[in-house]
């Protein structure tokens, strides 16, 4: 199937609500006017040992968009996201081909802990370290040395701004992460990726565990971050990803079988599959 | 639920029917037998401390406290002090798990972070079969190559570059504390290596994804991330070793060089707890002879209790600093 590379070449035209509008004018009618991919993979195949998770994937990440990989389980969404940032590697067996690139950079060959720092990941659980508020912000900060020991505080309060979670945590920086709740958590999880300033934040399915108010606070801070970032995040909500997402990208069995602005995903899906799965006929 | 349908007819019956029908259930007898079950462990150990108490009595009526302070062991003049013993039984466990500790734990880090597939399989295959090896067979290699080892290489080569401190001083004789620390730390090896690897191989994949996803390298994600979440099941396999070397038995007996004196030296000869109550029991006669050695076995209960009860607090403490889960 070839379908996705025609479509990664589709107008990515603007939401009304992105900043970016005014780069990239709405009536994009010709691909000059496509806003530049900040990552883009082509033609990504994986197997897990003999097993093949997936197949000749083409897909184009805009700068500073959100992009929402939905379809059902075991479709491969999780495993090209996790390729993205190369995470997947320390599975045993893991194979990649094909070409993702960051900045027009091959990822494959980039140093992969460079890669990550500026690739940043949350998780489907939250997954704080086992220590303190404060630990868990300024860990990726210090790992990477990117900070002197005296800029950390201001850097920790904010992402945890960032991440709209400064305020229930002001008072117990120093207190264990996993007193938190779930939500809170996540959010915690988030700071972190966002204290070592990704240019990318993948997500995995970072609101299944949570209930629908932290799901809430999450979407809108996703929202509020992708000037600052550009965002792919994986959802089993199809409600989420109409929410946020500015591009939606649908897998299906390891393929990518349509990739489209959201709201032509959702009302107007060129292929078969797309508009059973959306309409719930399977998935 | 389609047994309820078959429980309602019975409903109307007789009590005894009731019970039978409940009984058969298994709730009620299930709890009274796991919990008869659990209580005889209660039992053992009760009846444990009592007969060492008991046992001990005559001992204790002639020496009182000062039979853990007393260096003094002659059977001849039945003058009986543990210090000897406890001395000797600390400073060999401490000493093995200076050696084993570090080693183990590092392995353990190797075979669950850093070995691939068949080979971490394989290795700890071979050392869950070492666990296994009779500690008596230990003692004999210990014996056959260990000791002269000691005597003729290793002892000279410590002696000749730290000499001049008192731990190394005197004449090496090839048995002593040191020579059984090392047997001991072999022994414990396994027990550290198994138990840590455990804790570490439980530490959620998401928890080392969470590190390397923040740039962190693999080392980095294992020592900074890994390591610090498992320490508790770490610490559990130190405390489970040190408790196994302050009770191990035949090995030590056969490399300590049983001389019930204090040295300074670790390559002098000494004696632990363990090792005199084997050696010693069969030929103990009189009335405060036989029950000094039990006394000492109640000294070794008592620390090997004291030691159990540190190891809590230090989870406890742990726990509530660092806020770990379990």
């Amino acid at each position: 199937m070839t379908p996705a590379r025609a479509h990664s070449a589709m107008p990515q035209t603007a939401m009304n609500t992105s900043p970016s509008e005014f780069n990239h004018p709405a009536q994009a009618s010709a691909q000059v006017q496509t806003p530049p991919a900040k990552m883009r993979a082509s033609n990504v195949s994986f197997h897990y040992g003999t097993f093949r998770a997936l197949y000749d994937v083409t897909l184009e990440f805009p700068a500073n968009k959100v992009t929402a990989l939905i379809g059902p389980s075991g479709c491969g969404k999780s495993t090209f996201l996790r390729s993205l940032n190369r995470i997947n590697e320390t599975i045993r067996g893991a194979r990649i081909e094909g070409e993702i690139t960051l900045d027009g950079e091959d990822v494959l060959k980039m140093d992969v802990t460079g890669l990550r720092r500026r690739v940043g990941m949350v998780f489907q659980r939250p997954n704080p370290f086992p220590k303190s508020i404060f630990e868990n912000v300024a860990y990726g900060v210090r790992v990477n040395g990117l900070a002197s020991r005296s800029e950390l505080p201001d850097i920790v309060e904010k992402s945890l701004r960032r991440a709209a979670l400064w305020d229930e945590v002001r008072d117990k920086l120093h207190e264990s992460a996993h007193a938190l709740s779930g939500g809170q958590q996540q959010r915690l999880c988030i700071a972190r990726g966002l204290a070592v300033e990704p240019e990318v934040l993948l997500l995995d399915e970072p609101c299944s565990a949570l209930d629908p108010i932290a799901t809430a606070k999450i979407e809108d801070l996703l929202v509020a971050i992708k000037d600052q970032c550009t965002i792919v995040i994986v959802t089993h909500n199809m409600q989420q990803a109409a929410r946020v997402a500015d591009n939606t990208g649908f897998f299906l069995l390891g393929r990518l079988i349509e990739h489209d602005r959201t709201d032509v995903i959702f009302k107007n899906p060129s292929k078969k599959e797309t508009e059973d799965y959306i309409t719930g006929r399977f998935g | 639920m389609s047994s309820s349908a078959a429980v309602q007819p019975q409903m109307g019956k007789s009590p005894v029917s009731e019970i039978s029908r409940r009984l058969r259930g298994g709730d009620e007898v299930a709890w009274l037998i796991t919990l008869l079950f659990s209580i005889s462990v209660l039992l053992v150990t009760a009846l444990l401390v009592w007969e060492l108490w008991v046992g001990s009595e005559p001992s204790r009526a002639k020496s009182g406290f000062s039979f853990l302070t007393s260096k003094l062991w002659n059977p001849v003049t039945d003058e009986f002090g543990a210090y000897p013993f406890i001395y000797g039984t600390i400073v060999t466990s401490v000493l093995a798990l200076a050696i084993a500790v570090p080693t183990g734990v590092g392995a353990a880090i190797y075979l669950s972070e850093l070995a691939t597939g068949k080979w971490s399989d394989s290795l700890t295959f071979l050392v869950e079969l070492l666990a296994a090896v009779p500690s008596v067979i230990f003692g004999l290699l210990a014996m056959f190559t260990l000791v002269p080892m000691m005597r003729e290489t290793i002892g000279p080569a410590i002696k000749s570059v730290f000499g001049s401190l008192p731990l190394f001083s005197g004449p090496v004789y090839g048995v002593g504390y040191f020579t059984a620390g090392l047997v001991m730390a072999i022994m414990i090896f396994p027990y550290i290596i198994s138990v840590s690897r455990e804790a570490l191989m439980s530490v959620p994949r998401e928890q080392r994804e969470a590190a390397l996803a923040l740039g962190a390298t693999k080392w980095e994600s294992t020592w900074q991330i890994v390591v610090p979440y498992a320490r508790l099941g770490i610490i559990g396999s130190v405390f489970l070793a040190f408790a196994r070397a302050l009770g191990e038995t035949m090995a030590v007996t056969m490399v300590i060089g049983n001389d019930p004196s204090v040295h300074a030296s670790l390559f002098a000869p000494g004696y632990t707890i363990a090792a005199v109550i084997a050696n010693e029991f069969t030929e103990a006669t009189g009335k405060v002879y036989p029950a000094a050695l039990v006394e000492l076995g109640l000294v070794l209960f008592v620390l090997t209790f004291i030691l159990n009860g540190l190891a809590r607090l230090l989870i406890l403490i742990t726990t509530q600093k660092g806020s770990a889960r379990a």
